[in-house]
């Protein structure tokens, strides 16, 4: 099994567009995991049937019982999370701060402090066409996102651990959900856009990566909206030996598909479904030539 | 006033709104714009100017193998599983340490103290005579972004007019932004995936207490659906930016629509004078 995760640095250049397509697309039998959890998107494309969900704790969360606490103050002192404040003659914790440390739970000098689990979202267990999708919804505002990547991704691995590839579409940015995302992947593939700023993000993120193992591939999608970028990442890339998978034009087809919940690929003689073939032919040959050097 | 930018959804157009917002208030007031997208800061793309930087640092433990018995205190204790205690020696994760002092607190020989690490950076410019910005850069591969967004913040907390520019998404980074703040926009487009993005994203403000006005962005004339929800949460669509390849153009090159097209510096003191009427400012 190969494990192929799509991510960008820059949020909005077209992960999840190109994932959906890629599922239409790729041979094989397929698992598949969207491990953007603040902002999960690709069921919208897959039309899934949900089979079973789970709960997701997070971390435990601190509560203070006001009956036993005296006010002493001293949760509130060692909160490194400014989590802890007065409410009356009583302290309160913040569960949206709360990191769950426990550090007050050790300081009380009157027990009135206990962990409590809470749940902070949902890991959903769906059925496709192309296989299971394992997706969640984090609670808005909860912590721990990195922690219920790796519950999706976990979900995943043990339910299909025969499938040809793992295919996951991965979230924006290079903090804990994208770490969490990539570790124990082997090939990442970065969808960027011409921008200043899509360049700029896809430095950053390829720094990341190669501290981690994957192999990196890259793909510019609305390439044509700034051709002159559009070359400054094809030199980039060249020059730090990232291979070149795909470019897609900017195509109105893309949000038609979306509005539809359909991959762009249905409309099969879209240009962006077009260049997208051509992507997961490239993109195949390296999966192929990943397996045989492995 | 300190107005917030966020979304749900990445790439929706926040840098853009909180650049242009800025650009145009800076032309008669002093503004502090805040990139608390410290992941993939990009604002500094469209002010270039050079900047004084200042290290983000946290505390780790360092553990004093000569004093330390392994009695394994500390990490029964940490909650992270950053602190792992062997027969022979003690196992420390940086990348799991939330820094919370519990294993210095725990540890029965006081074999524990902390010391400072390095996560990221926070940059201080100037690049326009009445425009301060701050940048956060988390290093690349620390996965912890709240300190950062903290620090950045931190650098603006005695300016009277803040902006600052979220991160994609809707856990910690995001809330850290928007805490304290006296409104946020949120940036959408009129996709499925944006709507399914702001319904997240205005639950998160809701939860936070701070109100929130609706940027609609990159419009192609079928905003309905963004209508009817903005309709039914009772939330006012402060501005809509259309569709054009030219403004999509002048964005991509690092430019600012406000400086190329400056008609539009009109939309954004709107859109301001929106904010402060939803914050309840004058």
């Amino acid at each position: 099994m190969i494990r192929l995760a799509v991510i960008s640095g820059k949020g909005g250049t077209g992960k999840t567009m190109i994932t959906a397509a890629l599922v239409d697309l790729l041979p094989g039998t397929l698992v598949l995991a969207d491990c953007d959890v603040d902002a999960a998107n690709l069921a919208l494309l897959l039309n899934p049937e949900l089979i079973c969900t789970e709960p997701f704790m997070g971390m435990k969360s601190a509560v203070i019982d006001p009956a036993v606490c005296t006010g002493c103050g001293e949760c509130e002192m060692h909160c490194r999370f400014d989590a802890v404040h007065a409410e009356g003659d009583a302290y309160r914790v913040n569960p949206i701060r709360c990191e769950g440390c426990a550090v007050c739970v050790h300081i009380c000098p009157v027990k009135a402090i206990t962990m409590q689990p809470r749940q902070t979202g949902e890991v959903m267990y769906s059925q496709t066409e192309r296989g299971h999708l394992v997706h969640a919804c984090l609670v808005p505002g909860a912590g721990n996102s990195g922690l219920l990547v790796h519950a999706v991704k976990k979900t995943a691995m043990v339910q299909d651990r025969n499938c040809d590839l793992f295919l996951i579409d991965g979230p924006p940015g290079t903090g804990c959900p994208l770490i969490s995302t990539i570790s124990g992947v082997d090939v990442v593939l970065i969808v960027t856009e011409p921008s200043v700023s899509g360049l700029h993000d896809l430095k950053r993120v390829v720094a990341v990566c190669r501290q981690f193992r994957p192999r990196i591939l890259v793909a510019i999608n609305r390439f044509d909206l700034d051709e002159s970028l559009t070359e400054s990442i094809r030199k980039w890339c060249a020059e730090e030996k990232i291979p070149l998978v795909g470019t897609i034009p900017f195509d109105a087809t893309v949000i038609d598909s979306v509005r539809q919940g359909k991959p762009v690929t249905r409309a099969r003689n879209s240009p962006a479904a077009q260049a997208i073939q051509i992507l997961k032919t490239n993109l195949d040959q390296e999966l192929m030539h990943y397996n045989n050097q492995r | 006033m300190k107005i917030a930018i966020a979304s749900g959804k990445g790439g929706t157009g926040k840098t853009m709104v909180a650049a242009n917002l800025a650009f145009t208030l800076s032309h008669t007031c002093q503004v502090t714009l805040v990139d608390c997208d410290v992941e993939e800061p990009n604002l500094h793309l469209f002010f270039p100017a050079p900047g004084t930087e200042t290290y983000v640092n946290v505390t780790v433990p360092v553990i004093d193998e000569k004093t330390c018995d392994r009695c394994g205190m500390c990490g029964e204790f940490c909650q992270y599983g950053a602190i792992t205690v062997l027969a022979s020696r003690v196992l420390f994760f940086p990348e799991l340490c939330h820094s919370c002092g519990g294993c210095t607190l725990v540890c029965p020989k006081s074999a524990i103290h902390e010391m400072p690490k390095k996560i990221g950076t926070v940059t201080f410019a100037t690049p326009l005579p009445r425009l301060n910005l701050v940048t956060g850069y988390l290093d690349a591969g620390n996965p912890h972004a709240v300190p950062v967004i903290r620090a950045a913040k931190k650098m603006a907390e005695n300016d009277t007019l803040v902006i600052c520019d979220a991160s994609p998404g809707t856990s910690c980074p995001v809330v850290e932004t928007l805490d304290g703040c006296d409104a946020c926009l949120l940036v959408t487009e009129s996709t499925p995936f944006g709507l399914h993005d702001l319904e997240l994203a205005v639950d998160v403000a809701a939860r936070l207490g701070i109100p929130a006005g609706i940027v609609i962005n990159r419009s192609d004339g079928q905003d309905q659906a963004t209508l009817d929800f903005c309709t039914n949460h009772d939330l006012e669509v402060m501005m809509t930016i259309p569709f054009d390849r030219r403004i999509a153009a002048i964005q991509s090159r690092g430019d600012l629509l406000c400086r190329a097209r400056p008609e539009w510096m009109k939309a954004f003191s709107a859109l301001y004078r929106k904010c402060c009427a939803l914050a309840g400012v004058d």
